[in-house]
């Protein structure tokens, strides 16, 4: 089988996972400057698994799609560590606001100057939002089929695809034909480390921007090794009506935001013996929490 | 999710030594690779910056996988089936990441797929891997044995042998057997060369082989019928591909169980030679063994931090009477003297992998084009540090290691015994460092000489006149006074001109030198950075304390002493 070409779509996102008490601003936005911003954990799974259809079927190249602010140019670096052979950072003021179905038209207007694709494969869902809406909006917009909760690639062949999904209360096998996009669930493999030789090859690569922002010392560089260039694509290089771009294409408005914090304020006392291990199972299946 | 490079201050501090500009611009040849790599570095600051992200990749593999494995692989254990060792499933996992990460091959050139790191680096990603390990880091450090194949065998021989360290293919040295532990000169494995298969074959068996089921192996074989010295012996190499040797047991041990030491069985099997033969011995295993030295001194220093964390950890946080056990003088002296243990340890380990860094990169250099009167000066005084420092290191450090873990258990008390604590573990990993690879009464006959032949001294000369900050210098005063201590006790043992009794305060004296040593460069460590000031303090006050115990004992035997010993 000849190689296949991948759009890895990833973002980057505040890191959600240690939540101290600044993590959110008075006015209920998340206050990004104290928690660092880190490749979206279920992109990395994503990533990992367009990784191994490389390791596999060689000539395969695997592209990151990342939008967002110029400082996401550090997940195209991130991904071009472990193994990505490029990367396209989406990036202007007009996407700014973008709420789901906004990302999803700028994502899939890029994707269509991008040429010819085999596979797209997204994470499940980013842990700023949990919407897990982008990746099927972007397949609908493509007019493509797609997989959702993806945990393993089972079989990869030029008719199509099959994969193993990870749902709620068991795992499901399912084929399709290419070209399709995938979403992938945490449950997958981690993805693998970065890698020695490719961290100092591409350490200094670096977008337009970020080369005349920056002091750089290695600006010479950049004629000389032109793997060092971040490709980046603005609102001008692709196709699309403004009205459906950032807070402008965004129907979501957020109306109000609450703090919930969890307090356990009945506590239960079981006893050991068959009855009351009975009784909290039966609490649990009747309020859903398993069964 | 602890990044164990990232955690640790005290790597980045000895990672950017001074003595690094030098280093770096000679192992880098002034940066020529950078037009042919484009993963080498531009200049001193860009190289330092790559190992740097190196060792991040080191400390994330090593905090996410390698840490949380060290439990499992301690409890499962490698096997042996159809004379093949199967790893614990850990093992195998922790080898795929490094391997995946580009993390073998590191110090080896570029041109074989290497990525041309200095030791100092190397050492210090052995150093963490330990810390994660000390069972799993024998089957990683192994690469150290392409590091003698880069140094002996022809650039035909490095270029198929290296590449494939490079991509993965773990090694193993194969040196000792039943009766050739400590004295390898015993040597037996047989090597003939056959005419009708064009090759060598080697008959015999070996005992205590880590990772013996590895990939390629450096075997020792005698090559020389009749001879029965380390003068008949040849150095070899061996592919498992070509099959000829298997697995006859691994043994049972007390601890770094996830690596596996085997006894093998050589049938026939094909090797390679390397080097000239009779040189096996004599320059090849030396060559190695130096090299694997410095290892076990990283992997002592790994373990020492792994059980000063484990102990300070524990401390914090178990009350006794009413407080946490870390506020009783008991509790926190010996936890401080446990820290300065490991200062002094990493110390010297970081001054004499420089020195052996300088000196191998000038031998490497010599190959490449001749070297000017005083490029070969220098190597020659780096040479000479590498050989008396290298056995220091390694006995001060697996003694340490030793000390600490055991010092670890006693902070934990009845916990400390139990399998529930991982100190239980780190204690038998310990134990290990202090025998192989030379046993620490071994390293005193090798650094000895470095008491002999005053190389210890001239080099405590040199620390003596180094610019001190003025609240420092009353360490220096004591050190010098030590140094008279330790200058009137060589004259007692030397001139006593009995070969026995040099040998009986042997220890003695190379652990005075060692004291005084590692004193001072926890005072130039001190002088860098006010965060070592604590550890040279207490380091100082117990360095005083041994040596002159040291000189007491020294000044107070005679000849005639020995005599109560003997047996």
């Amino acid at each position: 089988m000849k190689g296949l070409k991948i759009i890895v779509l990833a973002k980057q996102v505040p890191d959600t996972r240690n939540v101290g008490k600044d993590a959110m601003k008075a006015d209920g936005t998340v206050n990004r400057a104290v928690l660092p911003a880190i490749f979206n954990p279920e992109d990395l799974n994503a990533l990992e698994l367009a990784l191994r259809v490389k390791d596999t079927i060689p000539g395969t190249t695997v592209t990151i799609l990342t939008m967002g602010p110029g400082r996401a140019a550090e997940i195209i670096r991130e991904g071009l560590y472990r193994g990505a052979d490029g990367g396209i950072l989406l990036t202007d003021r007009a996407f700014a606001g973008s709420d789901t179905l906004a990302t999803s038209y700028a994502l899939s207007q890029t994707i269509k100057e991008m040429g010819k694709f085999d596979l797209i494969i997204a994470g499940r869902q980013a842990i700023d939002g949990d919407t897990a809406q982008v990746g099927p909006q972007v397949a609908e917009k493509l007019g493509i089929n797609q997989i959702t909760y993806v945990e393993e690639i089972l079989q990869l062949e030029k008719s199509g695809i099959k994969v193993r999904r990870r749902l709620d209360n068991g795992v499901e096998t399912v084929k399709a034909p290419l070209p399709i996009l995938l979403t992938v669930n945490s449950s997958a493999p981690d993805c693998r480390s970065r890698n020695a030789k490719l961290l100092m090859k591409y350490k200094h690569a670096r977008t337009v921007t970020e080369r005349q922002d920056a002091a750089e010392d290695y600006l010479f560089l950049y004629d000389s090794r032109p793997f060092l260039n971040i490709q980046e694509m603005t609102v001008s290089m692709i196709q699309s009506e403004p009205d459906q771009l950032g807070l402008t294409g965004s129907p979501t408005k957020v109306k109000r935001i609450e703090n919930v914090i969890l307090q356990a304020k009945d506590a239960k006392r079981l006893t050991a013996a068959d009855e009351g291990i009975n009784d909290l199972m039966k609490e649990l299946i009747d309020s859903h929490v398993i069964g | 999710m602890a990044n164990l490079y990232t955690d640790n201050r005290d790597l980045k501090f000895h990672l950017s030594h001074p003595m690094m500009q030098k280093l770096v611009m000679l192992k880098e040849r002034n940066f020529v690779d950078k037009d042919d790599f484009d993963y080498a570095p531009i200049d001193f600051e860009d190289a330092m910056d790559s190992y740097e992200r190196v060792l991040e990749v080191v400390g994330e593999i090593s905090g996410d996988i390698i840490a949380p494995n060290a439990e499992s692989i301690d409890a499962e254990g490698p096997r042996v089936e159809n004379g093949r060792v199967i790893y614990a499933k850990g093992t195998q996992e922790n080898l795929d990441a490094l391997v995946k990460a580009g993390l073998l091959g590191i110090t080896l050139p570029r041109r074989f797929g290497g990525l041309n790191f200095p030791i100092v680096p190397y050492i210090m990603a052995a150093d963490i891997v330990s810390r994660a390990d000390a069972g799993f880091v024998n089957i990683w450090g192994l690469q150290d044995c392409a590091e003698t194949l880069n140094e002996f065998a022809t650039e035909e021989q490095k270029e198929r042998w290296l590449t494939r360290v490079v991509h993965g293919d773990t090694m193993a040295m194969d040196l000792t057997e039943p009766d050739a532990g400590s004295d390898l000169q015993a040597v037996q494995l047989k090597a003939t060369w056959s005419e009708k298969k064009g090759t060598w074959l080697l008959n015999g068996v070996k005992r205590f082989i880590t990772n013996g089921d590895g990939d390629i192996a450096l075997v020792l074989a005698r090559s020389e019928e009749g001879t029965r010295d380390g003068r008949g012996l040849s150095m070899y190499v061996y592919d498992k591909r070509n099959g000829g040797v298997t697995v006859r047991r691994i043994e049972h041990k007390m601890g770094i169980i996830g690596s596996p030491t085997c006894e093998l069985v050589f049938k026939d099997a094909p090797g390679e030679l390397i080097g000239n033969r009779k040189m096996g011995l004599i320059k090849y295993v030396m060559a190695l063994m130096n090299g694997a030295r410095l290892g076990i001194a990283a992997q002592s220093v790994g373990i020492s931090e792994a059980a000063y964390r484990e102990a300070l950890q524990y401390a914090k946080e178990r009350a006794q009477f009413g407080k946490t056990i870390i506020n009783f003088p008991a509790v926190y002296e010996m936890l401080s003297v446990m820290k300065a243990k490991l200062d002094a340890s990493r110390t010297l380990l970081y001054e004499t992998a420089r020195f052996v860094d300088i000196y191998k990169t000038y031998q490497h250099i010599s190959e490449e084009r001749k070297l000017t009167t005083e490029e070969r000066e220098e190597m020659k005084e780096f040479q000479r540090l590498a050989d008396i420092f290298t056995p220091l290191v390694k006995g001060i450090t697996s003694e340490y290691c030793n000390q600490n873990a055991y010092d670890a258990i006693q902070i934990h008390g009845g916990s400390g015994f139990m399998k529930d604590y991982a100190v239980e573990r780190i204690y038998r990993d310990a134990r290990i460092t202090s025998i192989y690879e030379g046993t620490t009464q071994l390293q005193v006959v090798a650094a000895i000489r470095g008491v002999t032949t005053e190389g210890y001294l001239k080099q405590i000369r040199v620390y003596e006149k180094m610019e001190l900050r003025p609240d420092l210098e009353k360490y220096r005063r004591v050190l010098i006074s030590l140094t008279w201590d330790y200058e009137e006790a060589v004259e007692k043992v030397i001139n006593g001109g009995d070969n026995e009794f040099i040998d009986f305060h042997a220890r003695r004296l190379v652990e005075m030198a060692g004291y005084i040593i590692m004193s001072y460069l926890l005072v130039l460590d001190a002088n860098r950075d006010m965060e070592y000031a604590r550890s040279a303090q207490n380091f100082n006050k117990m360095a005083k304390g041994e040596v002159k115990a040291r000189a007491e004992f020294i000044r107070a035997s005679s000849l005639e002493d020995i005599g109560h010993y003997k047996y």
